[in-house]
C-alpha cells in the first residue's frame, strides 16, 4: 500500500519543444508502492512526462529523483525503471521467452537463470507455456502481457505504462484493468500509467495527476478528484458537470454563499475555503447530484431553482434532462435513474420542473 | 456480378502482348545462345550446334576459372563495402526529419540520372595521378610538410609528395563497382528499416541494451531481409560487371564479362562465349538457390 514515502519526486520539470512546452514546470511526487495515473487530454504532456522519466526523452530544465538520487541525466539503458510501450514493442523476430528474457540476456544473467526468471515472469502474466510461440502468433492482449513480463522481469523501481489498454477491444479493457491493479498489488511495484481515459484512471489509480496544457492541475485520489476538483478545468474533464458562475456573498464558518444572477436564491454550500467577498466563483455540480420533482421540494433547507425540460439523453440506466433556467444561460443537466420503464417517464419535453441540492452537494471553485 | 476485371478475357489480352514480348526477345534469343554453347565453329563465322561439351571443358580451364573466382572476389568485396557503407546512410536517410528525407533520397538515385561510361569516366578523373585525390592530398601534404618545417621537423613526410596510384588496379575495380551498385543497397536497406517500428528500439534501450546492443540484436535482425535484397541486387550485377573493369581495371583486373565480350566481338568464338554466359548464370542460380534453401532452413529452425 501507498506510504508518504515518495519514490520518485520530480521538480520543475520542463521539456521545451522549440517555443512550445510540452511539459511545463511541474512538480509532482509519486509515493512508493503506489498505482499512480497521469490523466488528460491528448496532447497534454503527459506521455512526454512519462517518456523523461523512462529517460527516453531529457529535460528541458528541472530534476527527477528516482529514491532520492537524480537520474535527470542518467540514460534510458542505466534507469532502474522500465517500460510497457502503447505499441507494447514486443520483438517480432524473438519467441516470447527470449521477448521477456532479453534484458536479462544483455545484463549479463546466466542462460540458466534468465529462463527460469522468464518463465516465473510469464506465469506471472498468466502466460505460462507460451514461452515457444512467436509474436505473431499471440493476440494483442497476449502480446501486452509478454511486454508486461518483460518489463516486470527486470524488477523496476518503477514500472511505467503508456496508454497500456487503448489497444484492446472494450470487454478485454474492462478485464485487463482488473488484472493490472491485481498485479500491481501482488508485485508490489509502483506503477504509473498514462491515460486519456478518465474512466480507467478512476477505476485503477490511487492517485491520479490531471495534466492540461504542460502542467498538473491537480493530484488526489479518485473521489477526492471527482467531488472536490480544485479546479473548472479538472471539474469539467472528469465525469459531467454543471458551472454555474456567480459572485461570493459570504465565506465564513465553513459556509460559502454565492450569489448567481441565474439563480433564484444564494446558494449555499458547505465547504472549507476562504474566499473574498464579492469574488467571482463557480458554482461546480454534478448532474446526479440534483433532486428534479414536478413540485417543489418543501424542506427548506435545500438549494433550488426551476425551469424547462428542453432536452432528453437517454442513457439506458439513466436518464438526463437538460433544463432552463434563464435565458441565454447554459441548460443545467440532470441526471435521474430510470428507475421505472421509460415508457412511464416522469418528465417529458416542455416540463415545468423544479431542481433542489442540499448543502453537502457540489463544491465553489473561484478559478 | 463480378468486376469487369474479373473477366478471363480481360486477363487474356492484358497479359498477352508481355508475354509474347518475353517469349519473342527474352526467353528464344536466350534459348538460341543456350544453344551455341553446344555448337562447334565451322570456318570464319559458320557454327554447327553438335551437342559438344568441348566449350564448357575448356571455361572449366584453370584460367578462366582464375577469372571467375576473381569475378566472385570483386562482386563479394563490392557487396560487403556497400553493406558497411550503405546501411549508416540508410540508417541516416530514415532517422533524418521527414523534411529532408526525400531530398536525401534523391541525392541517393540521382547518379542514375547520368550515363555510366559519363560517371565511370569522371571517376577516372578522379582517382588518376593528377586527378582530385591526389590533388587533394598534394595540398594537404603541402599544408603539413610546411606546418613540420615551421616547428622545426622539416622532411618528416618525406622529401616530396607521392601520388597515390588509384587507377587501373583491383582496388579501382572494387571503388568503381561499389559507386556504381550502392544505391542498390541503400534502398531495400531503407525500405526495410524506414518499417522498422521505432519503440521497438526504445524498448531495447530500455531494458538496458546499449546502443550497439541494440543495433545488434534489433535493428539488424529486423533489416535482415532487406540486407538479403539489396546484397542480391549487388552481388548479381556486380558479378557480370563490363564496363566498371574495362575502364578502370589493370591488365590482370578483368571479370568474367570482359572475357565474354571478347570472345563474342574480338576473338568470334560465339560457342564458347555462349558457354561462359550460361556457367556464370548457373554460378548465379545456384547462389541464389542456395540463400533460398539457407533461408527455409533458418525460418523453419525459428519456428521449431
Amino acid at each position: 500500500m501507498s506510504t508518504e514515502d515518495p519514490i520518485i519526486e520530480i521538480r520543475g520539470l520542463t521539456k521545451r519543444y522549440g517555443s512550445l512546452a510540452a511539459v511545463d514546470a511541474v512538480d509532482l511526487d509519486i509515493r512508493r508502492g503506489e498505482f499512480f495515473a497521469l490523466l488528460g487530454p491528448s496532447g497534454c504532456g503527459k506521455t512526454t512526462l512519462l517518456r523523461m522519466i523512462a529517460g527516453l526523452e531529457m529535460p528541458t530544465g528541472g530534476t527527477i529523483r528516482l529514491e532520492g538520487n537524480d537520474v535527470s541525466a542518467v540514460p534510458v539503458n542505466k534507469r532502474p525503471v522500465n517500460m510497457v510501450f502503447q505499441s507494447y514493442a514486443v520483438f517480432p523476430h524473438m519467441s516470447v521467452l527470449d521477448n521477456v528474457g532479453y534484458g536479462l540476456r544483455i545484463a549479463g544473467v546466466t542462460r540458466e537463470e534468465t529462463r527460469h526468471r522468464a518463465e516465473e515472469a510469464l506465469a506471472l502474466v498468466k502466460l505460462a507455456g507460451y514461452g515457444a510461440r512467436r509474436p505473431d502468433q499471440l493476440s494483442g492482449g497476449q502480446r501486452q502481457r509478454v511486454a508486461l513480463a518483460r518489463a516486470l522481469v527486470k524488477q523496476p523501481k518503477v514500472l511505467l505504462l503508456d496508454e497500456p489498454l487503448s489497444a484492446l477491444d472494450a470487454k478485454l479493457r474492462e478485464q485487463m484493468r482488473l488484472e493490472l491493479v491485481n498485479l500491481q498489488d501482488s508485485v508490489g511495484i509502483t506503477f504509473v500509467i498514462v491515460t486519456h481515459d478518465q474512466s480507467e484512471a478512476l477505476s485503477m489509480a490511487d492517485r491520479i495527476a490531471v495534466m492540461d496544457a504542460g502542467q498538473v492541475r491537480q493530484v488526489a485520489p479518485p473521489a477526492e478528484l471527482y467531488e472536490f476538483p480544485a479546479n473548472r478545468f479538472v471539474a469539467d474533464f472528469i465525469g459531467s458537470v454543471n458551472l454555474i458562475e456567480g459572485q461570493v456573498e459570504s465565506c465564513d464558518a465553513g459556509i460559502v454563499t454565492l450569489s448567481c444572477p441565474d439563480l433564484p436564491a444564494p446558494v449555499v454550500i458547505r465547504q472549507q475555503v476562504t474566499y473574498a467577498t464579492g469574488t467571482t466563483a463557480w458554482l461546480a455540480l454534478r448532474p446526479e447530484k440534483i433532486d428534479i420533482t414536478h413540485e417543489p421540494d418543501g424542506d427548506g433547507t435545500s438549494n433550488l431553482a426551476h425551469g424547462v425540460v428542453e432536452e432528453i439523453t437517454y442513457l439506458g440506466e439513466t436518464s438526463v434532462y437538460h433544463v432552463r433556467v434563464a435565458p441565454d444561460v447554459p441548460l443545467i443537466k440532470v441526471s435521474s435513474a430510470n428507475l421505472d420503464r421509460v415508457t412511464r417517464r416522469r418528465f417529458t419535453w416542455g416540463d415545468n420542473v423544479h431542481l433542489s441540492w442540499t448543502s453537502e452537494c457540489g463544491v465553489v471553485l473561484d478559478r | 456480378m463480378d468486376p469487369w476485371w474479373r473477366h478471363p478475357l480481360v486477363f487474356w489480352v492484358l497479359g498477352l502482348p508481355p508475354t509474347a514480348w518475353l517469349l519473342g526477345f527474352f526467353l528464344i534469343p536466350l534459348g538460341i545462345v543456350w544453344l551455341f554453347s553446344f555448337a562447334e565453329l565451322r570456318g570464319v563465322i559458320g557454327m554447327e550446334v553438335t551437342g559438344t561439351l568441348a566449350n564448357y571443358a575448356r571455361a572449366l580451364d584453370p584460367l578462366y576459372l582464375e577469372i571467375f573466382g576473381k569475378s566472385f572476389l570483386f562482386a563479394g568485396m563490392t557487396t560487403v563495402v556497400s553493406l558497411v557503407a550503405g546501411f549508416p546512410v540508410a540508417m541516416a536517410i530514415v532517422f533524418a526529419s521527414p523534411r529532408w528525407r526525400p531530398v536525401l533520397l534523391l541525392l541517393v538515385i540521382l547518379p542514375f540520372w547520368t550515363n555510366l561510361l559519363i560517371r565511370t569516366y569522371a571517376l577516372i578523373a578522379v582517382l588518376r595521378i593528377r586527378g582530385f585525390v591526389n590533388f587533394s592530398l598534394e595540398w594537404l601534404w603541402e599544408r603539413g610538410d610546411w606546418g613540420l618545417a615551421l616547428i622545426g621537423l622539416p622532411g618528416v613526410l618525406g622529401d616530396r609528395f607521392e601520388p597515390l596510384e588509384l587507377l587501373y588496379n583491383n582496388t579501382a575495380v572494387v571503388i568503381g563497382l561499389v559507386y556504381v551498385h550502392l544505391p542498390f543497397m541503400v534502398l531495400p536497406l531503407y525500405a526495410a528499416l524506414e518499417r522498422l517500428d521505432r519503440s521497438l528500439i526504445e524498448a531495447a534501450l530500455d531494458l538496458g541494451a546499449s546502443q550497439w546492443t541494440a543495433f545488434r540484436t534489433v535493428i539488424v535482425p529486423l533489416a535482415f531481409p532487406g540486407i538479403v535484397s539489396g546484397a542480391i541486387l549487388v552481388f548479381i550485377p556486380a558479378l557480370g560487371s563490363f564496363l566498371t573493369p574495362d575502364l578502370l581495371g589493370g591488365t590482370d583486373s578483368q571479370m568474367i564479362a570482359n572475357v565474354i565480350e571478347r570472345q563474342f566481338k574480338g576473338a568470334n568464338d560465339w560457342p564458347f562465349g555462349a558457354a561462359l554466359s550460361f556457367l556464370l548464370m548457373y554460378l548465379t542460380f545456384g547462389a541464389l538457390a542456395l540463400r533460398a534453401v539457407l533461408s527455409r532452413g533458418r525460418s523453419a529452425m525459428d519456428a521449431g
